[in-house]
């Protein structure tokens, strides 16, 4: 990689009483690339997307975006360093409707827009993830593969430099799924970061140029998708498991 | 003087930690926030000045009915009260906030009617009222004898939920009442089981309390808010912590009552809890949330 | 600027009408009917001000009466050493400061840490109150001599009310307000957007517990005499609760509607049945909690079709009423 680092984590480390749930945790992200990051069930992928969120504290290690250290920071401090993520369980704001699920995004981020702005650059993100038509609809009542969109309209709200999908294409049907590849790799075209912790092959060999394999708490492999696939050792973990 | 201090502190404290393992058990295992907690021990206490004044029978023998009575009594008030509230609660933090409300409720009630009935004015009663020579310093015996209940009361409490199938229930539906129900336990059953067990140790309190305090229909705020600090201090859940939080309470306001001003108690209370707040709020021997 | 839009002035315009006529009300009823008055609209501000900050965010405040009580004895101290405009600023200070250091000790925390907390306060300052009256001045009461009229207490409690609406139907279109609507959703997300929720919460703590201090501070002349029992009554703290649970804690009109019927139905209580008050007040809570768990305003939106929904089936029966919104 000749592109400079975003982001740099070293020897994060997260215990949940005995349980080791992130050990000694080391990669780089370089700007622009989109991460994948591997893992059986349990391995940590979530810990570790929640440790640079911020929203666990990390017993021991760094995490570093553009030089600047942010670990252990408070998560909306993390958010105005410039890293917006989604969740594993799609979190919207189900009382709020589309407009201010993405209000909720741009009202609050280091150049904040607000009233007419904020109303416009909502409209005009909704309109770039297919939602103008669900302005005024409340967010619990649209469909799942729509409240995603939304839950990712507002990460890009935040206009951030690195974004974090947590198993943003997990339960999607195979045409849901094409749309949502096409999505995130717009994104990439567009020149964000992306770290994407995901189970569905076909998404991560199609849009990862880079993947980090996690077991048990630690990265056991790292390279390109076809790499880490063939790696011996990421076969041995996975073994048995459906995605394999 | 200081060994008085402290041996009425521990008798004190010894009271606070069983009232509040029952608070404990009803808040860790049933999820309510029981905000009447407290006018249940005032109610035992109340029951047991009657029997010993108009009935004549002592508050030890009164415990034998007592207890039964107040565990059928919690039990009644969790299977129509509050089955409601949990069966509409979609998450825990709506039934803690609905168990507050409905529990509020119910203090008013109880209080209420202690007032109709009893007046606002502090009641006790006389019994093993002689001195006892401990250590050098003069204790009623009726203290000895709360204090020494309370520890065989309390380590059989601690007892059946270590030891018994029942016990083992009520912790793993304390832990996760999820997985539990995977287990083939019935979440409901424990919860309702752990109320009304919790409810009885309140009633345990009140008694013992009655044999060497002057009691107020007014007291049960008091107590509730002590156990709730006791609770918090000790870690939700946690019996032993529970033990040694509700000791150094006990023994850090009888010292201030003796040494600084007895106007203070409830300020020492607070400052130890506003301290457990800011430097641990997960409590003393509570595990970190995650 | 958004604040000169028809949809700013028309109801700021009706509610300053509506207030301007309230004025007048000293000349067409006797002193009973002002005494009623000023009770309900006192209880009126302190429900307001207790849903502003316990509506959106579920926390559930009994330190109502500590901020009250506060702002009485700021009065009983200061009264008549300074113009009662000053004096009602330094209220307004002493009640900041408390509310910005309880806030801040406890709004990190879960909400059931902040209603046992909130819970023990009022039993703490009294305390601490008594202690110093008795150890230090040596003196348990205070007297309140001062020339305000009841009609006086009743203008500027309306014009406290005023404000009061003002700041809410601001704030509910501010960035503060909106952050706070997002935080009642979900706290997490809020975060994650941004939103450094323990400064809002306290924020919002401060500005209601100042509306309740200048509430306390505007009734002291009214007792002429009070000490630590009398100012911090903890039973205030639990009417205003069931006041706004009552109307609806999540709609800024909502509390009034939960005020009006309940300083009416506790007054003939208080006269009629002294003894049983605390019973009935059980009562009504468990009405609530039981059969109303969103407020009057909580039924009145179940009944209606909903305004915004425009996608959604016109029978609404998908929409969830707001009190079964999960809490924070």
């Amino acid at each position: 990689m000749t592109s400079q680092v975003l982001l740099s984590i070293d020897g994060l480390h997260k215990a949940f009483g005995g349980l080791i749930a992130v050990n000694q945790m080391q990669f780089d992200v370089h700007e622009g690339e989109i991460l994948g990051l591997l893992g059986p069930n349990g391995s940590g992928k979530t810990t570790v997307m929640n440790l640079i969120s911020g929203a666990l504290q990390a017993n021991e290690g760094k995490v570093v975006i553009s030089g600047k250290d942010i670990t252990n920071l408070p998560a909306h401090k993390i958010s105005h360093s410039g890293i917006a993520r989604t969740f594993q369980l799609v979190r919207i704001l189900p009382d709020l409707d589309c407009i201010e699920n993405i209000e909720a995004g741009l009202a609050y981020r280091n150049n904040p827009l607000w009233g007419d702005d904020a109303q416009k650059a909502a409209l005009d993100l909704l309109d770039r993830i297919g939602l103008a038509k669900q302005a005024h609809t409340p967010a619990g009542d649209l469909t799942y593969i729509d409240q995603k969109r939304l839950e990712l309209g507002r990460a890009l709200a935040l206009q951030p430099k690195l974004l974090l999908l947590d198993e943003w294409l997990a339960g999607l049907n195979p045409s849901e799924l094409q749309d949502g590849i096409t999505l995130v790799r717009k994104l990439k075209d567009e020149g964000l970061t992306i770290i994407m912790v995901e189970h569905v092959m076909d998404a991560i060999r199609s849009l990862c140029d880079r993947c980090v394999v996690m077991n048990a708490g630690a990265k056991i492999a790292d390279g390109t998708p076809d790499e880490v696939l063939s790696d011996p050792e990421v076969v041995r973990a996975y073994l048995g498991d459906s995605h394999a | 003087m200081l060994s008085y201090a402290i041996f009425s502190g521990i008798t004190l404290g010894g009271m606070y930690a069983l009232v509040a393992m029952g608070l404990t058990l009803q808040y860790g295992v049933s999820r309510i926030m029981n905000l009447a907690y407290g006018e249940l021990v005032i109610v035992a206490s109340f029951i047991a000045f009657i029997f010993m004044t108009t009935l004549g029978i002592n508050p030890i023998v009164g415990l034998l009915i007592i207890i039964p009575l107040s565990f059928a009594l919690n039990w009644i008030i969790y299977r129509i009260l509050l089955t409601p509230l949990v069966a509409r609660a979609k998450n825990r933090g709506m039934l803690e906030v609905d168990s507050i409300l409905a529990t509020f409720g119910l203090l008013f009630i109880v209080q209420g009617v202690l007032l109709v009935w009893f007046g606002g004015n502090y009641y006790s009663y006389d019994f093993m009222n002689g001195a006892v020579n401990v250590f050098g310093a003069a204790i009623a015996a009726n203290r000895l004898v709360a204090l020494g209940f309370a520890i065989v009361i309390g380590l059989g409490f601690y007892l059946i939920l270590t030891k018994t199938r029942i016990g083992t229930a009520l912790r793993a539906v304390a832990v996760d009442p999820t997985s539990a129900r995977l287990v083939a336990i019935d979440v409901n059953f424990a919860s309702c089981f752990a109320f009304a067990l919790g409810g009885a140790m309140a009633a345990v309190g009140g008694v013992l309390v009655s044999m060497f305090l002057t009691f107020s229909t007014s007291m049960g705020v008091v107590f509730t808010m002590k156990a709730l600090i006791v609770v918090i201090m000790g870690g939700v859940g946690n019996l032993l912590g529970a033990l040694i939080a509700g000791l150094i309470l006990g023994v850090a306001e009888s010292l201030v009552a003796t040494y600084v001003d007895p106007g203070l108690t409830i300020a020492v209370t607070y400052v130890i809890f506003l301290l457990v707040l800011l430097i641990k709020p997960s409590g003393l021997f509570g595990r970190a949330s995650s | 600027m958004s604040i000169l839009k028809p949809d700013f002035i028309k109801p700021v315009g009706l509610g300053a009408v509506i207030f301007a006529a309230l004025a007048f009300l000293p000349n067409f009823v006797d002193n009973y009917y002002m005494s009623l008055a000023i009770s309900v609209v006192s209880f009126a501000v302190l429900a307001t001000a207790w849903s502003m900050f316990s509506g959106p965010t579920r926390y559930i405040s009994l330190a109502t009466v500590v901020f009250f009580g506060i702002g009485a004895y700021t009065v009983a101290v200061l009264g008549e050493h300074m113009a009662f405009p000053l004096v009602l600023i330094c209220a307004a200070l002493a009640g900041t400061v408390i509310a910005v250091l309880v806030g801040f000790s406890t709004l990190r925390l879960a909400g059931v840490y902040f209603v046992i907390f909130t819970f023990g306060l009022t039993e703490l300052v009294r305390q601490v109150v008594s202690w110093y009256e008795v150890n230090v001045t040596r003196e348990m009461g205070r007297y309140v001599f001062l020339d305000i009229t009841q009609n006086d207490i009743y203008w500027q409690l309306l014009a406290l009310f005023a404000i009061l609406l003002l700041t809410g139907f601001i704030l509910a279109r501010s960035r503060l307000g909106f952050a706070l609507r997002i935080i009642g959703e979900d706290e997490t997300v809020a975060k994650h957007c941004g939103i450094d929720v323990t400064r809002v919460k306290v924020a919002l703590f401060v500005l209601s517990a100042v509306f309740m201090t200048l509430t306390g501070a505007i009734m002291a002349p009214r007792w002429t005499y009070i000490d630590p029992v009398i100012a911090f009554n903890p039973m205030l703290s639990f009417q205003v609760v069931i006041m706004a649970l009552l109307g609806g804690p999540r709609r800024l009109l909502g509390p009034l509607l939960g005020v009006i019927p309940l300083t009416l139905l506790f007054e003939v209580l208080t006269a009629s049945f002294p003894n049983h008050f605390s019973i009935l007040l059980g009562c009504v809570f468990m009405v609530i909690v039981y059969l109303l768990p969103g407020g009057v305003i909580g039924l009145y939106e179940k009944y209606r079709a909903p305004k915004k929904r425009t996608l959604s089936p016109p029978d609404g029966n998908n929409t969830t009423p707001k009190s079964e919104e999960k809490a924070a």
